[in-house]
């Protein structure tokens, strides 16, 4: 297996063009390679890495027809060990994995909330709303300033992108939903919302709010490409693998408990 | 079925892989085991199903179980712990919507892995499953807990193991491979009380019971504690038990526990097995199975042996 593996359908080698740390636990990965199974924002691959027996699946943050941008954070034996990796080294990923994100909503001003690790996959989705004619704006929620990333991403694109920060260094003092009301409060309305982040933030976002909206869900996994049920979810349709099914799911689906 | 990609190695039929179990003629020896394949269409999209000798389907319950809390999964050296916790549809959503699904992406025999809580669901479940085409093999999981036997596991008391085989086997026409649990103090002993009440093949192993730790909450990984722990580092646990198994009874083993490699399978054979089980390497490389059957002709080459079915003569 792993260095020799020949390129197939949804696993390819990769080849690692840049990996820089972007705030405190937050880096960067550009890879190259082939991306031709990624068909919407949202999607997650799933990499190999030295020394870890399970992949460890992360979220695509932006991606063209032969690069692909990862953010993660270090919280782990595996993360830590994707940080030392350099540029021109090869990595092993299956991509293509879960659904994503879909646009084709009524909406014309979604908002997209992030929190944390979470506002990743938001900058390609962010992208292919704007380029269908609607108007998205951002909001991104983290601990403090210095965990404060992707806003020049957002900047780059000209999306409007609003932060809040638990400790008030940056932004908002307080959570998302804080920097959403915020918001309401200077007389913007959204009629469709998307976020990705911790659960407590997508309960709150979720049960705060009249919108319809899509959520991207996280959890444990093994294969991520729907065979060991892991990660299966009860939702009211059943019990859904976050890995296949998901990681979207729409804000009806989801059994708050 | 549209198989959207087969490029996996070629495989070219090779009289040398072919071997038979309980009188079932497979193609080559191996068989993705229970839990690590689904009902085997949802692989299609990585290669053609059907190079593989037989699946062994996703272990199945009388009634539906959605299966444990999340998270369900830790991570191990070499290994893996899963609590799924038996999700399936249950036997008759299996037999009305998995089945005919199966039956489309693979056209060689099928083991169907019971799983149940009392004898009574054992029962109806092979009863149900035994009159199904293509279904060549029924293979009994005893790793549940007994809701009458005080919730001990069937597959860790030898006298449940015979009571539920001896059962099982007045209401099948199909052979029967009993999955042997290697939480056990001697696997000897349960595997000649599952020969005795009948059984007509024995699958060694399923998972180790284990366990980890989460440092930063002290707390365990998987939320329901304890899990089956798989993976490569089993590998040597489950070869000395079908070795034992092997040497201790007359009817044939399925070898399974760790198997990521050819070399893996000839070792499962020369230690006793007809047949192999490959589970948890179909996690991390979707294309593990292809890529094993590929390896085999050259690997026997290495070790100059013609056939398998000549390792376990």
């Amino acid at each position: 297996m792993n260095k020799n593996q020949q390129e197939r359908y949804k696993q390819h080698n990769f080849t690692i063009l840049e990996n820089r740390l972007i705030a405190r636990h937050t880096w960067l990965m550009r890879l190259e390679g082939d991306t031709s199974e990624l068909t919407a924002p949202g999607q997650f691959v799933n990499l190999e890495v030295e020394g870890c027996f399970l992949r460890r699946p992360i979220s695509v943050c932006d991606y063209s027809d032969t690069t692909l941008t990862l953010l993660y954070d270090t919280v782990g034996k595996g993360t830590e060990r994707m940080s030392e990796m350099a540029a021109g080294e090869s990595i092993n990923l299956i991509s293509g994995l879960g659904n994503g994100f879909w646009t084709d909503i009524e909406a014309t001003a979604p908002v997209l909330v992030g929190g944390g690790i979470g506002c990743a996959p938001l900058l390609a989705l962010a992208r292919m709303l704007k380029a269908e004619g609607k108007a998205p704006e951002v909001i991104l929620g983290f601990n403090t300033a210095a965990d404060v990333v992707m806003t020049d991403m957002f900047a780059e694109i000209e999306v409007p992108c609003h932060i809040s920060t638990a400790d008030g260094s940056m932004g908002v003092k307080g959570f998302v939903t804080d920097a959403m009301r915020h918001c309401a409060e200077q007389g913007k309305t959204f009629d469709y919302f998307y976020a990705c982040g911790p659960l407590p933030m997508l309960r709150a976002l979720t049960t705060g709010t009249d919108i319809p909206g899509q959520l991207s869900l996280d959890e444990r996994m093994a294969c991520g490409f729907g065979i060991c049920m892991c990660c299966s979810l009860e939702t009211r349709d059943g019990a859904k693998r976050i890995c296949k099914d998901g990681p979207v799911f729409t804000k009806e689906e989801l059994i708050w408990k | 079925m549209e198989i959207k990609n087969t490029n996996h190695s070629p495989i070219v039929h090779d009289p040398r892989l072919e071997v038979e179990i309980c009188g079932v003629k497979l193609h080559n020896p191996i068989i993705p085991a229970s839990g690590c394949f689904g009902y085997g269409y949802g692989m299609t999209e990585f290669y053609d199903i059907d190079i593989l000798g037989s699946i062994s389907f996703k272990g199945t319950t009388l009634e539906p179980r959605y299966g444990n809390p999340l998270p369900r999964t830790a991570e191990c050296y070499q290994g893996m712990i899963n609590s799924v916790g038996l999700q399936n549809p249950g036997i008759h959503k299996v037999i009305s919507d998995e089945l005919p699904r199966m039956r489309e992406a693979f056209h060689n025999p099928i083991i169907a892995n019971i799983s149940g809580f009392s004898i009574d669901e054992y029962v109806e479940c092979c009863r149900l499953i035994d009159r199904e085409e293509q279904v060549e093999i029924i293979e009994l999981n005893v790793s549940c807990p007994n809701v009458h036997g005080g919730g001990m596991a069937f597959g860790t008391c030898a006298a449940s193991v015979a009571e539920v085989v001896r059962e099982v086997k007045k209401v099948i026409s199909k052979p029967l491979v009993v999955k042997l649990s290697p939480n056990v103090t001697d696997i000897v002993e349960i595997a000649k009380a599952a020969e005795k009440a009948g059984a007509d093949g024995l699958c060694v192993i399923n998972t180790l019971l284990g366990m980890r730790i989460n440092l930063k909450t002290g707390k365990p990984v998987v939320a329901n504690v304890m899990g089956g722990f798989s993976g490569p580092a089993i590998f040597p646990v489950a070869l000395r038990m079908v070795w034992q198994v092997s040497h201790a009874v007359n009817i044939p083993v399925i070898g399974c526990g760790g198997v990521s490699t050819a070399e893996d399978v000839l070792e499962m054979m020369m230690a006793g097995a007809r047949a192999v089980e490959v589970g948890t390497a179909n996690l991390i490389n979707p294309y593990a199975c292809p890529d094993i059957i590929a390896a085999l002709p050259a690997a026997m080459d290495k070790y100059r042996i013609e056939s398998l079915t000549a390792l376990t003569k």
